[in-house]
């Protein structure tokens, strides 16, 4: 195929880019203590909390940047970032949809995500976080019953506060690294869920992010829990709107699986990418960690990726629990200027864990993307094993593919396999696909699609149809 | 910044002294070489020894080798007894180094064709420094690593092998390097010897590089090879470790490969307490092909470290790579192998293999296939297994009658078979087989009853993947 | 119908088919026949549209439209559809889904809407077990670790769900032992009708005991040099090629 023909597809419009006019409570930009404690008291957090996040900033300021990752981006100011920023009107927030501002409806319209549609219809309770303050909760009633907490981490540090105590960065430490010890100080929302012991919780349980007041940097900070023999499917997606400036957006995420419980945790991530010469998009560093304390304990982390314009992120499983399985199954997709490097952690501490790892990259466009990825068994994880493929696509010839996959291996009785390949879409898949009628773009989505099947089964289905419409609309002309 | 900067960077000291108290021995130097010894330690003042917080050395700790004191050898004195004890009994046109001295006695080149030149390089730096002038430090510079630096400051000795253009070698060179056991109470022996390869156009040629230590050795070595190949070259590379478990050896090997060249390594390590090795090929012309094939086997609480680059900097280049990693007691293994396809170096394909097989609890591998991609048109793969010995193969060993110590071994040996078959070189085999196997009976039986004990137990040697696997 | 002529077509410089002409009618079938590196396939491929053949001269017309004008896709969904020798592998692909689209694709372009799902089963259904093809076929990745008879028979099966009007078969027997031919045959003879017509490139005259070609043509060095009915296969299957590159040289 004509080569100028596939550039010229490479043109693509960020579907998802328009400002919701909202009155946003913004204090100024900067960072210092006082910003902490501002921010702790427009969420009426108790003194210990303050304490945590004073401790969080102490940290924070003797830390460094990493700079390990395959990215390349200027330094942030901190100090040019405004850290709070909530909808007008937060002591009298919605109690149902109705109350929600039409204009918050609409926002969620435009993204597709039908909000009433998909809470009545998929009977998904949604937990949306606009900008930083949670907005409204459905279902919560239907989820008490079942004896199931879901709601904004800001509400939990109030109403469970012994839960925050024991389980608030018992995961993730709040100096893990420079991004986590930043977020404890500054982390204004997030959510939270507990699902006790028995309990499969009776709906999946879904937010939606969006970044949207202008030089806000938003950290949330998710925690989940799963008792004995709990489970629970939890989606996040997130989306962004378009800006000339770059964005800061820096989570945490904890999952803890105690005996038995499993937990799903699925993402779907378009965060503005900037325009083609990299202008604006989202810088994204996020550190995302599941502790599998209890026996037989499962977590798995299913994500595509196909925003940001810097995406730094490795979604990881401590395997403690003996016969725990951790499972992280992945699809990024860069285009234009994007950077991504992400992969995940696996941690084999006890016997007879289990990790399997499939990473699908595709590289389009000028764009960087790296995977990197730890496998570690420890002296005790006797029979450990590990499975990992991971396989990078190139479309077009100025991106760029790396794979850096660390193992460290520490037990004899372990098995680790890891298999990767590096490929460009065949000239003849495409001119077979062509020679049945079928036009080029939709011959390369078809493709695509194929690549990255592995990890959309494991998606829950709505969003697996999701997922897909986004890639096709990430990679639309990206035509190499 | 200032203050950093003229801050002694630990571990050099140990170093810079020795360096300062032998400047007499480098007084015949011609001044270029002078230059460039001066260049170099300026360079490993400045770097120090590489800490694990460097990407590259995230897995060896050097730092244990600033705190001990170090002396270059003085005489080259061995017994032809014990060099034909230590050495492969091997026809080659042969240069023996002792604990890093040329040792002329123990040496035989003759019959050599009058194209080719295979010269120590104390002798060429002072009788022929148009021949090696040019080329040393050309590749590697001074900076490609701490140990490379170092190298350059203290290198005297070495192997210069010149081979002319459509030249086709009829005997391997074997480069032997000896260590002498320690003398107690002696700082330790260091010897930073330099290997010159040079093949012109369409010349072939097999180097053996064999490093040996008689027991109680104590040396550390830092060696560099430079390799430059042209058009249509090809060079078998052996290198064989056999250091003393209390040996450190270290080595940096740059290779540069034009059109059609052919370059094939095969690393195959035994020896030493702390080994490194570096390899790196360019190839930057159409048609070039790396070969890169190694088998590390750890035994103690041995440490070997191998790193390998591929840099495909040109349009249709090939590399192939298979490393095979053996690790008992509490040794530990270290691969990283990583390869590079730079912007619109298109058609080319590059593979990618990793194995490693732990005996024992203990030992641990570290080990890192990378790829770097810039181009799009490429083909490129890397895998990686680690896991144990096939009991079921075991046992249908020892149901034939064949005690588990020698069953074990044997098994082991298939796991390195697919390293060992294609060597070329049989002395070579056997010294590796013997130490990872043990003393056993002929071979020929042997390799069938692998197979019989593989086709038996229903699997392959190495660990095979699980369909139910997670 | 479709009308070569004069066509010259290089490949990397080097000229494969040295001035070829043909016509091919409604209801015809054509086969081509000649030795190896005759350019048999070269003509298939050109005509479908593949990349990196160049013509250097001549022409191709399909119902008096410039082929060479055309798109591939253009090409397939006009009724030019080629079955490939070696029908490539498409990874996570099902090949219920290429189908669809395929379908989908060509109804767009006839202006009708997309089939619906039922009557998109009923047909596969039927189609699938024409071929003797079971229906876990559907669900299977595009042509991945299928075996050489199975690949060829999903040929066919595309060729009856998308109804061309000039199905090319590029030497669509290799591979196939006989039970496979006689599936592959039948489904070919079922697409033949007054409407429509075949291009079938074969080395060996087998094929053309199970599809019997209306006309044959030896193509030698770039040129169809004889053209007869269906007895000059039988000549060929006695005499070789030896007697005709003889006689042309």
């Amino acid at each position: 195929m004509a080569s100028q023909e596939m550039e010229q597809l490479v043109q693509r419009e960020y579907k998802q880019g328009f400002v919701t006019d909202i009155e946003s409570d913004t204090i100024p930009p900067g960072l210092d203590e006082s910003v902490i404690r501002f921010i702790s008291a427009k969420k009426g957090e108790p003194e210990w909390m303050l304490e945590w996040r004073l401790d969080a900033y102490q940290q924070w300021l003797k830390m460094k940047a990493p700079s390990w990752a395959h990215l390349n981006y200027p330094d942030i100011d901190y100090q040019a970032i405004s850290y709070f920023s909530a909808p007008k009107r937060p002591e009298d927030r919605p109690q149902s949809l109705d109350e929600v501002d039409p204009k918050l409806l609409e926002t969620y319209e435009k993204l597709g995500i039908p909000l009433h549609e998909r809470a009545a219809l998929a009977g998904v309770a949604v937990d949306a976080v606009f900008d930083s303050v949670s907005v409204t909760t459905t279902f919560k009633k239907e989820l008490s019953e079942a004896g199931v907490i879901f709601c904004s981490i800001s509400d939990a540090i109030k109403d469970y506060p012994d839960l925050i105590k024991q389980y608030l960065g018992s995961v993730v430490p709040k100096a893990d690294n420079y991004f986590t010890a930043l977020n404890a100080a500054v982390f204004t929302d997030g959510s939270f869920v507990f699902v006790p012991e028995g309990v499969t919780c009776p709906m999946e349980l879904s937010t939606y992010f969006r970044i949207n007041a202008a030089n806000t940097g938003q950290f949330e900070r998710t925690l989940i829990i799963c008792e004995k023999q709990a489970q629970v499917s939890y989606l996040e997606g997130c989306t962004a709107p378009q800006r000339d400036e770059n964005q800061l957006h820096a989570a945490v995420v904890e999952l803890v699986a105690l005996e038995d419980a499993y937990i799903k945790y699925s993402t779907v991530q378009n965060w503005y990418p900037g325009d083609e010469d990299g202008k604006g998009g989202i810088y994204n560093f996020v550190t995302k960690r599941a502790d599998c304390r209890g026996d037989r304990s499962k977590v798995s982390w299913t994500q595509v990726e196909t925003g940001s314009a810097i995406t730094w992120k490795y979604p990881s499983c401590i395997l403690r629990g003996k016969d725990s399985v951790g499972e992280f199954y992945s699809v990024a997709v860069t285009n234009g200027r994007q950077q991504a490097d992400t992969g995940t952690k696996m941690i084999h501490i006890g016997e007879g864990t289990k990790s399997t790892i499939v990473s699908k990259g595709i590289s389009a466009g000028n764009s960087e993307q790296s995977y990197r990825g730890l496998v570690k068994i420890g002296p005790r994880a006797k029979g450990a094993r590990n499975f990992t493929q991971c396989d990078s696509l190139l479309i077009g010839d100025r991106c760029g593919a790396h794979t850096f996959p660390y193992q460290e291996i520490g037990n004899a009785t372990a098995t680790v396999e890891h298999e990767a390949t590096t490929s460009k879409i065949g000239e003849d898949q495409l001119f077979y696909c062509r020679q049945r009628g079928i036009s080029e773009e939709d011959a390369v989505n078809m493709i695509v699609n194929g690549f990255c099947k592995d990890v959309f089964q494991e998606l829950p289905m709505e969003f697996a149809v999701e997922a897909e419409a986004l890639l096709n609309v990430t990679l639309e002309g990206a035509v190499g | 910044m200032t203050a950093l900067a003229t801050a002694p960077v630990p571990g050099s000291e140990a170093f810079t002294s020795e360096f300062a108290a032998r400047k007499p021995r480098f007084s015949a130097d011609p001044s270029w070489m002078a230059a460039r010894r001066q260049a170099g330690i300026a360079r490993f003042e400045a770097l120090g020894l590489p800490t694990r917080k460097v990407e590259a050395w995230k897995y060896t700790d050097t730092q244990s080798l600033g705190r001990q004191a170090y002396q270059l050898a003085d005489d080259a004195t061995l017994s032809s007894a014990v060099m034909d004890e230590l050495a492969l009994a091997i026809d080659a046109y042969r240069l023996v180094f002792v604990d890093g001295l040329y040792n002329a006695e123990l040496s035989d080149v003759a019959g050599l064709p009058d194209t080719v030149r295979v010269v120590p390089l104390s002798h060429a730096i002072l009788h022929q420094p148009e021949v090696v002038g040019g080329s040393l430090n050309r590749l590697t510079g001074i900076d490609f690593t701490p140990f490379v630096a170092l190298n350059s400051a203290f290198t005297e000795e070495g192997a210069v092998i010149q081979v002319g253009p459509r030249t086709v070698l009829d005997k391997p060179v074997y480069a032997l390097f000896i260590s002498r056991a320690a003398v107690d109470g002696q700082p330790v022996t260091m010897s930073h010897p330099r290997l010159l390869m040079q093949l012109g156009s369409r010349a072939e040629a097999s180097v053996i590089e064999h490093h040996i230590g008689e027991t109680g050795a104590t040396n550390f070595t830092n060696l560099v090879a430079e390799v430059m190949l042209e058009r249509g070259a090809v060079l078998n590379h052996y290198k064989l470790g056999e250091a003393a478990t209390g040996e450190t050896h270290i080595a940096s090997v740059q290779v540069e490969q034009p059109r059609d060249s052919q370059y094939r390594s095969v690393n195959l390590n035994t020896g030493g307490g702390l080994v490194r090795n570096d390899i790196v090929c360019d190839l930057n012309g159409n048609n070039a092909h790396a070969r890169l094939d190694g088998l590390f086997f750890g035994r103690d609480r041995q440490h070997v470290d191998t790193h390998t680059l591929v840099n495909h900097n040109e349009a249709l280049t090939f590399s192939d790579e298979n490393y095979k990693g053996i690790l008992a007691d509490r040794a530990r293994g270290v691969f990283n192998g990583r390869v590079l396809v730079k912007r619109d170096s298109q058609k080319i394909e590059a593979h990618q293999n990793n194995a490693n097989l732990l005996l024992s609890d203990r030992a641990e591998i570290n080990t890192k296939p990378e790829l770097e991609i810039y181009a799009d048109d490429v083909k490129c793969s890397h895998g990686t297994t680690t896991g144990q010995l096939d009991e079921g193969a075991v046992f249908a060993l020892r149901a034939r009658g064949i005690d588990e110590q020698t069953a074990r071994g044997l098994l082991t040996l298939a796991f390195a078979n697919e390293v060992m078959t294609g060597l070329g070189i049989d002395a070579i085999a056997e010294r590796i087989e013997r130490s990872v196997a043990g003393r056993l009976p002929s071979r020929f039986h042997l390799d069938e009853l692998v197979d019989l004990s593989v086709e038996l137990a229903g699997g392959t040697v190495a660990v095979a993947r699980d369909e139910d696997f997670a | 119908m479709l009308v070569v002529k004069d066509l010259h077509v290089s490949v990397e410089g080097k000229e494969i088919l040295k001035g070829l002409d043909l016509t091919i009618n409604k209801g015809e079938v054509h086969a081509i026949m000649g030795p190896n590196g005759a350019g048999k396939s070269t003509l298939s491929s050109v005509i479908a549209g593949k990349d990196g053949y160049e013509v250097t001269a001549g022409t191709i017309t399909y119902k008096g439209e410039d082929v060479l004008e055309m798109a591939v896709e253009e090409r397939a969904r006009a009724g030019l559809l080629l079955g490939f020798q070696y029908p490539v592998e498409i990874p996570g692909v099902k090949n219920v889904y290429l189908l669809k689209a395929a379908l989908n694709a060509k109804r767009e372009a006839e202006g009708l809407g997309e089939i619906p799902a039922p009557e998109f089963m009923k047909l596969i259904r039927e189609k699938l077990a024409f071929m003797q093809m079971d229906a876990s076929f559907l669900q299977r990745a595009v042509n991945e670790g299928f075996s050489g008879g199975e690949k060829k028979r999903n040929e066919i099966l595309q060729m009856l769900v998308l109804e061309p009007k000039l199905v090319m078969l590029d030497e669509i027997d290799s591979g196939l032992d006989i039970d496979a031919l006689k599936v592959v045959a039948k489904g070919v003879n079922s697409l033949r009708n007054e409407d429509r017509a075949v291009l079938m490139v074969t080395h060996y005259q087998r094929l053309l005991e199970h599809i019997v070609p209306d006309h044959i043509h030896v193509l030698i060095d770039g040129r169809i040099v004889k053209s007869g009915d269906k007895s000059l296969a039988l000549e060929l299957e006695a005499h070789g090629y030896d007697w005709l590159q003889e006689e042309t040289a």
